[in-house]
């Protein structure tokens, strides 16, 4: 698609409010609809306008296959981990009234983090998804 | 939606398909909003309307734009189909009015979530303190469905799937394509 200029401007122009979109509503979750499946969708949907434009190989210059698969598994790990971090602190898996000085606090900061990891897995799900169905057509 | 539903049915040209599922999906967000489940909308709009709809088009520029008629008659599938639909819609005779405030899903914990959240999670969205706090396993599974997604797909699908093995005649792609992939 090298030759649609109209495509390549508008697109260059929407990205980045596509991604401050997706970390608005990554981190405005807990006050408005949104969360970490949102965000990432969205997130990974800045990428994949990118990949389509640009080409494939373009976008992976931005998001190597490296990157992806590694930022997949942390965000599970990341969510896992706040679970455990719960039991070292003394409460239950899971349990984010122990990880900070107040109940509140810790619900805030653990919801955070486990929004985080959501957002981080499914953003580089759709991604890797995206990139491996489209650079199948040889 | 309706119609749209029955144009997804009936239509052989896949791309239309894949552009009215799109559709379907964004009036059922639009139906979401009405019964002011915007967070439900919100994720239908961008993974039903948007992401989805893309991998379909992904899929397509790999498969044919035009489904294939079917040899076969197919009145069994019919049958079940009308049977369960049936059954379902039957079902929903029984089910209390839209927001009545004697349903059962109104009495049980819905009560809780909305009077406690604030105090015991302390954000304002009680979708979100549910979703990430009291049903916080119920997230990790799903978040654990999605990575497994991307693992099947990499698994099938990624670099490692041409390499060439004893008993294949050939790499399914060019060696010098690999890294593409």
């Amino acid at each position: 698609m090298n030759d649609h200029s109209i495509l390549r401007v508008v697109s260059k122009i929407m990205i980045p409010f596509i991604l401050l979109f997706a970390l608005y509503v990554q981190f405005h979750g807990e006050f408005g609809p949104g969360g970490g499946f949102q965000a990432g969708v969205i997130f990974a949907s800045a990428f994949i306008l990118y990949g389509l434009i640009f080409g494939i190989e373009n976008a992976r210059k931005v998001l190597p296959a490296n990157a992806t698969r590694i930022l997949l598994a942390l965000g599970v790990i990341l969510y896992a981990g706040v679970g455990v971090a719960g039991i070292f602190l003394g409460g239950n898996y899971l349990d984010y009234n122990v990880l900070a000085a107040t109940a509140t606090g810790g619900q805030h900061l653990g919801i955070f983090l486990v929004e985080f990891g959501v957002g981080t897995t499914v953003a580089t799900t759709m991604v890797t998804i995206f990139f491996v169905f489209a650079g199948q057509d040889f | 939606m309706a119609a749209t539903a029955f144009a997804i049915i009936r239509l052989r040209n896949l791309f239309a398909v894949v552009m009215l599922s799109g559709i379907f999906s964004l009036l059922a967000a639009s139906l979401y909003v009405l019964l002011s489940a915007v967070d439900v909308a919100f994720t239908e709009a961008a993974v039903g309307a948007g992401i989805s709809t893309l991998l379909m088009l992904a899929t397509l520029a790999i498969t044919s734009e035009y489904e294939k008629k079917s040899e076969r008659s197919n009145w069994l599938p019919k049958v079940i189909v009308f049977v369960t639909g049936g059954v379902l819609i039957y079902g929903t005779l029984d089910m209390p009015l839209y927001g009545a405030a004697d349903a059962p899903a109104n009495l049980h914990l819905i009560p809780r979530f909305i009077l406690e959240s604030g105090t015991e999670i302390g954000i304002p969205n009680i979708v979100t303190s549910v979703l990430a706090s009291y049903r916080g396993y119920d997230t990790l599974g799903e978040t654990v469905v999605i990575f497994t997604a991307a693992i099947g797909v990499l698994v099938l699908l990624g670099r490692g799937h041409n390499r060439w093995r004893p008993g294949m005649r050939k790499p399914v792609v060019p060696e010098d394509r690999e890294e593409e992939v």
